[in-house]
Order: structure tokens, then C-alpha cells, then sequence
């Protein structure tokens, strides 16, 4: 469902990471690995197609595709409810009847994005992606600031919901979310200190 | 689309200010002028018009680095570039959001204010009508300068000293015809004009705004 | 080959180093003819007296501040359309140097404008476009400034070049149409009846060639400087990695 060839990708005109190559079937998930630096948000950018690639290509369904990082775009000063049912009208979507509690955020449902804490907020963040119904989730630290019982609710409705209902999801984590899902080391693809192939190779 | 322009409304009327502050500018620009020029209402009066535009210029220029910051700092920018909702769509939408904030409420408190100018009473009408054409591409031009400008840390007055130039036609138009109005003249012509530039503002800057927009988040 | 090809850096600063001090060199001799020409061998105006001479310098940095802003223009485009680094970084070393005519073009019609007028300022259309233009050139050179990355600096320069160009010129004829002005007509256009008489034409057109020359040597040696600046960059960015 998603397949990345010879992909390339840069940061600030330098190319960080080179050569990845991966498939990821339907109802697989891949986990990103690798130390600090090393590209994996770089990586995501470019696979949602945020950033372009330097060189090669990322193919998945058209209009499948969609992005979750740090930053949940929650706003503080809508409630829950609010937050999750603009996505929903933005992708044009109902929202699912067991949303909040798939996520824990029946009891929040009123309470307004700024009084939530940095957990709660995530569970928010990650919620969204239950209400747009897309595909192909692209992953950067989802668990951050999540406890142990919130990261099984997540990787349960990943593995049930998300991978069963045929969707995939390519995610970079530091902890191991118990899925059934293979590693990518990206070490040894980071770029060498004299690869080509940065925007500003021209002025060497 | 129409969520997108319900949620930055509902945000405005929450988070306060909003609707409040740029008016609130308004009146004070206009308070402070006789101040400046001295309370003779002939001198007033024929200033009147130019003075109401200017300064409904700058109340609108006030709060254009809210259009995107937020959305930036907090994420939601990025969401919306890889949503299904078009960019283009989304600048546009948050240009009409501004209006709706700003111009909208200037405009109609414009009358007001020019009272305490000794407007000339046939203006009335053409100021209302020239703000109302005008004050969508104020915010249209804006928001184009808000998304240019939203990537950097101190962009507030970057963003004034890029939006400003661009605003000189459709204030020359705006002001020219409650001028005109005011002394008798037919003020057709430029507000026939003012709103060439309005549609062309919309039709054409949202897609420089997302343009814009894409690169800024790259 | 392609004419591309020389829009590579490296090539860029191959040809250019030969060719520079040549143009600056035919610059410098063109303006000193021009000027001299201008300034001691023409006759003064039969209604201006030698106010006139002012031409010299007024019409062709008035005319060169234009020139320069269509120049970023196209290579603003080029940009956008192809990519070539030289050519953004050609757009931001115009960028200063059309200021300058600019302010030369405002000083001159001003200096110009008190025998003629009466008054060194007055809001005539013409003189209050190049104000407008001299604004644009300000936010178009604080926006390079402002950003980092060189990139997105040039992408969103670019963006603002071209949506710049078209307001620049709704402005100018908005002015037209808020005041109709004291300035004479173009002083070069084809029509000949309104037109400066052929003894000043000669000089002018001397010190026009002039002024197009320095342009193009004062933006090739900009140009280079800022390929080194950023071929500079580049390799400390490869040398922190390394």
C-alpha cells in the first residue's frame, strides 16, 4: 500500500538521509529507529509530502495520506468535542459514535483544549486521526507525554482499529508500542559527510 | 471550507479581542487626530475621508500576524497542508475570517467617527460603501503578507512594511471616492475601480498566499 | 550547450571575472563622456536655462530604478521556473542597486523640481510612484534579510517580486487617476514633437548606456559576492557534519 524507492531527503540544504528503500503492506505498520538527528521527522516530512524529496519516490493512494507530530494543533480555546469535529467537517467526515472513549476523553468531551494537560492534549491529538479515516498515518512520536495505560489505549486502537480496518502506519518511537510490526534501523542509510545531492551542491 | 471560517470565528469571539481591539485602535486614531490638527471643523471635515481610510487601514493592519501564527506555532498549519482541504481554499477563508473581525466592524463603525470629523453629510453614504468594497482586499492583501512573514520570529514589523505598499491603490480609491462623494462628484469611477482591485485580490492572492504558505512550512 | 550553462555557479564566476572590469570600465566611460558632454557642451534649455542639464542623471537612474525592478522580475521568474541559484541570488544584488536609482532619480527631480515648481516635493504622480517603488524595493531587501534559509528566502522573494510587480503598477495608475501632476512627459518617448531636441538627445543616450553598463557591473560583482557568501555557507555546513 505504500512503497518508497531510493528516497533522499534533506535538511537545511544538506542531504541527511539517502538510499531508503521499504514496502509496507496493507495492515502493517513500520517503526522508524534510530538515535537522535538521525532524519526520522526529516524522513516523515518528506513522506507526507510536506517537504520534497531530493531524490526518489513515495507512492501510496492518492489522498490517503496524513501527518501527526509534536505539535497537535489542538486549540486552546475549543472543547474537545469542537476540536475533533472540525477535522471531521475539514476531512469530511462523521464523527465515530466511540471516539472519546476509544481515547479516554468521554469525561473531557466539554472541557476546553487549554485546560488539558500535556497527556490528555496528546490523546486529543491522536484521537484526530480515529476521525479523519485516512489510510496511510505517517507517525512522529505519538506516545510523547502519554503514561503506560494511554500508550495501550493508542496501540490498541492502532492494532484493531486503524491496521485491521486495512490502513498502514509508518511511526518513529523510542518505545516499543507491543505491535506486531517490524523495525527499520535507519542507520545505515544516514548520509555519507561528502554525499551529494543538497539544493546548494552547485555552489561547491 | 465553511468549517474552517466557523472555527477561526468561534476562536475569535472566545479568545476576546478580536472583534474589540481593532476597533477600539480605530476610534483612537480618529480621537487623536484634531488632537494633532486642532479642532477647526473645516479642516476636519475636508480631512475627514482620508483620515477615516487611513486609519481603518491601520486598525486592519493590526492584527494580520495573528492570521497564521497561531496556526503555525501550534501545528494546526501543517494539519491543514495535509488535509483535503485545498490551501488555497484555507488562505482564503482565513482572509474572509479577518474580514468578518476587522473590516467588517470597522466599517460599520466608520459613520460613527465620522461625525466626530464633521464628515460632509453626502459622504456618509460613499464611506460605508467604499469601506465595505475596499475593507475585503485590505484583508485579502494581508493575509498574503501574514503567510509570507509567518516563519519568522520577528515578523510583526517586516509583515507592516511589506503589507503597507501594497495597500497605497486601494487606498488612493477608497479615500478618492468619499472625496468625491463629499464634494458633490460622481465616485463611481473609483469605486468601480476599488472593486476591480477587490475581486482581483481574491481571485488571484490566494494562490500566492498558499504558494507561500507551502514554502514557509517546507 | 545550453545558455543555461553559464548560470552555474562555478561557470558564473568564470565568465564573469574577464568581463566585469571591462563593463565597468566602458560604465565609467560612458557616464564621464555623457556627463561632460552634457554639462558643457550643450546649449541651455531656451526656458530652463541649464537647469535642464539636470537630465543627465535624473532620466537615466530614473529609468535604470525601473529597469532594475523589471530585472529582478524576470529573475525572480527564472527561478521559480528553472531553478538556477544565480539567478535568485542575481534578483537580491539588483535589489540594493535599483534602491540607490531610486533615490538618485527622487533627489535629482527633486533638486530639479524647486526652479521648476517652485517646491522640491510635490505629490505629482510620477515623482509619488517612484516613492511607492522605493517602498517596494525596501520590503522586497528586508524580506531577504529576514530569513535564513537562502532557499526559502529566494522562494518567498520570488513570490513577492511578482505579486509586487503587478500592485507596483496598479499603483501607478491609481496615482494617475488621485492627481493628473505638474511633471513634463516622458522625455524619451518615440513621438518626437514633445521631445528633447537632439543636442541634449546625443549626451543623454551616452549617459543611458552609461548607467545600463554600471548596473550590469555593479549586479555581476554583487552577484559574485553573494555566490561566494553563499559557497561559503555552504562548506561550513559540510564542515560542522564532517
Amino acid at each position: 500500500m505504500l512503497r518508497v524507492t531510493d528516497l533522499s531527503c534533506e535538511r537545511g540544504g544538506l542531504p541527511v538521509l539517502t538510499g531508503i528503500g521499504f514496502e509496507v503492506a496493507t495492515g502493517q505498520a513500520l517503526i522508524l529507529r534510530g538515535p537522535n538527528g538521525i532524519g526520522k521527522t526529516t524522513l516523515l516530512r518528506t513522506l507526507a509530502g510536506l517537504q520534497p524529496a531530493v531524490a526518489g519516490a513515495v507512492t501510496f493512494p492518492e489522498d490517503e495520506g496524513a501527518y501527526a507530530s509534536h505539535a497537535d494543533g489542538i486549540k486552546t480555546a475549543l472543547s474537545v468535542t469542537e476540536n475533533l469535529t472540525f477535522w471531521a467537517d475539514v476531512y469530511g467526515a462523521a464523527l465515530p459514535d466511540d471516539i472519546l472513549e476509544t481515547f479516554d476523553l468521554a469525561d473531557l468531551a466539554d472541557r476546553l483544549g487549554g485546560t488539558l494537560s500535556a497527556g490528555q492534549k496528546r490523546r486529543l491529538g491522536l484521537a484526530r486521526l480515529g476521525v479523519i479515516g485516512r489510510k496511510v498515518l505517517f507517525l512522529d512520536e505519538p506516545t510523547v507525554s502519554l503514561d503506560g495505560f494511554s500508550v495501550k489505549l493508542f496501540a490498541k486502537w492502532l492494532q484493531k482499529t486503524h491496521l485491521a480496518g486495512g490502513g498502514v502506519a509508518v511511526i518513529a518511537t523510542h518505545i516499543d508500542l507491543g505491535l506486531d510490526a517490524p523495525d527499520l534501523d535507519l542507520t545505515p542509510f544516514k548520509a555519507d559527510a561528502d554525499a551529494g545531492g543538497g539544493t546548494d551542491e552547485v555552489f561547491l | 471550507m465553511i468549517a474552517l471560517l466557523l472555527r477561526d470565528l468561534r476562536l475569535a469571539v472566545r479568545a476576546g479581542g478580536g472583534f474589540g481591539l481593532g476597533l477600539a485602535f480605530f476610534l483612537i486614531v480618529v480621537v487623536l487626530v484634531p488632537f494633532g490638527v486642532g479642532p477647526d471643523t473645516a479642516v476636519l471635515s475636508r480631512i475627514a475621508p482620508g483620515i477615516l481610510w487611513v486609519a481603518s487601514l491601520l486598525a486592519a493592519l493590526l492584527s494580520l500576524d495573528r492570521i497564521f501564527a497561531l496556526d503555525y506555532e501550534d501545528g494546526s498549519l501543517a494539519l491543514l497542508a495535509t488535509s483535503p482541504m485545498p490551501l488555497e481554499g484555507a488562505a482564503m477563508m482565513k482572509a474572509l475570517a479577518h474580514w468578518v473581525t476587522t473590516g467588517l466592524p470597522l466599517t460599520l463603525a466608520a459613520p460613527a467617527l465620522g461625525f466626530l470629523l464633521s464628515l460632509a453629510p453626502e459622504a456618509y453614504a460613499y464611506l460605508l460603501l467604499s469601506l465595505l468594497i475596499g475593507t475585503p482586499a485590505l484583508s485579502m492583501i494581508g493575509t498574503f503578507g501574514a503567510a509570507l512573514t509567518v516563519g519568522l520570529r520577528r515578523g510583526g514589523l517586516l509583515l507592516s512594511l511589506l503589507v503597507l505598499p501594497l495597500y497605497v491603490p486601494t487606498l488612493l480609491f477608497g479615500a478618492e471616492a468619499v472625496r468625491r462623494g463629499a464634494d458633490g462628484l460622481d465616485p463611481s469611477g473609483a469605486l468601480m475601480l476599488m472593486g476591480g482591485i477587490t475581486a482581483g485580490c481574491f481571485a488571484l492572492l490566494p494562490f500566492a498566499t498558499a504558494a507561500v504558505l507551502r514554502i514557509n512550512l517546507r | 550547450m545550453s545558455m543555461w550553462e553559464y548560470a552555474n555557479p562555478k561557470r558564473f564566476m568564470g565568465w564573469t571575472r574577464p568581463v566585469l572590469p571591462w563593463t565597468f570600465g566602458l560604465a565609467m566611460l560612458c557616464i564621464l563622456v555623457g556627463l561632460i558632454w552634457g554639462f558643457f557642451f550643450t546649449p541651455d534649455d531656451f526656458r530652463q536655462g541649464s537647469t535642464v542639464k539636470i537630465i543627465y542623471l535624473h532620466v537615466p537612474s530614473a529609468l535604470m530604478a525601473i529597469n532594475a525592478w523589471i530585472m529582478m522580475l524576470v529573475a525572480s521568474l527564472i527561478w521559480v521556473v528553472r531553478r538556477h541559484h544565480v539567478s535568485a541570488l542575481a534578483a537580491r544584488a539588483a535589489a540594493p542597486v535599483g534602491v540607490v536609482f531610486t533615490l538618485i532619480a527622487l533627489f535629482t527631480g527633486g533638486i530639479w523640481g524647486q526652479p521648476m515648481w517652485g517646491t522640491y516635493w510635490a505629490w505629482d504622480p510620477r515623482l509619488t510612484s517612484f516613492l511607492i517603488l522605493f517602498l517596494f524595493y525596501l520590503g522586497y531587501i528586508a524580506l531577504w534579510e529576514a530569513i535564513e534559509d537562502p532557499d526559502t528566502a529566494a522562494d518567498l522573494t520570488s513570490v513577492l517580486c511578482m505579486v509586487g510587480s503587478v500592485f507596483a503598477i496598479l499603483s501607478r495608475y491609481a496615482v494617475l487617476f488621485w492627481n493628473h501632476g505638474l511633471h513634463q512627459g516622458a522625455s524619451l518617448s518615440l513621438d518626437k514633437e514633445e521631445n528633447v531636441a537632439d543636442v541634449f538627445w546625443f549626451p543623454l543616450l551616452v549617459c543611458i548606456v552609461g548607467f545600463v553598463l554600471l548596473f550590469i557591473a555593479l549586479v555581476l560583482m554583487r552577484t559574485r559576492t553573494e555566490i561566494r557568501a553563499r559557497r561559503i555557507r555552504a562548506l561550513e555546513a559540510r564542515a560542522r557534519r564532517a
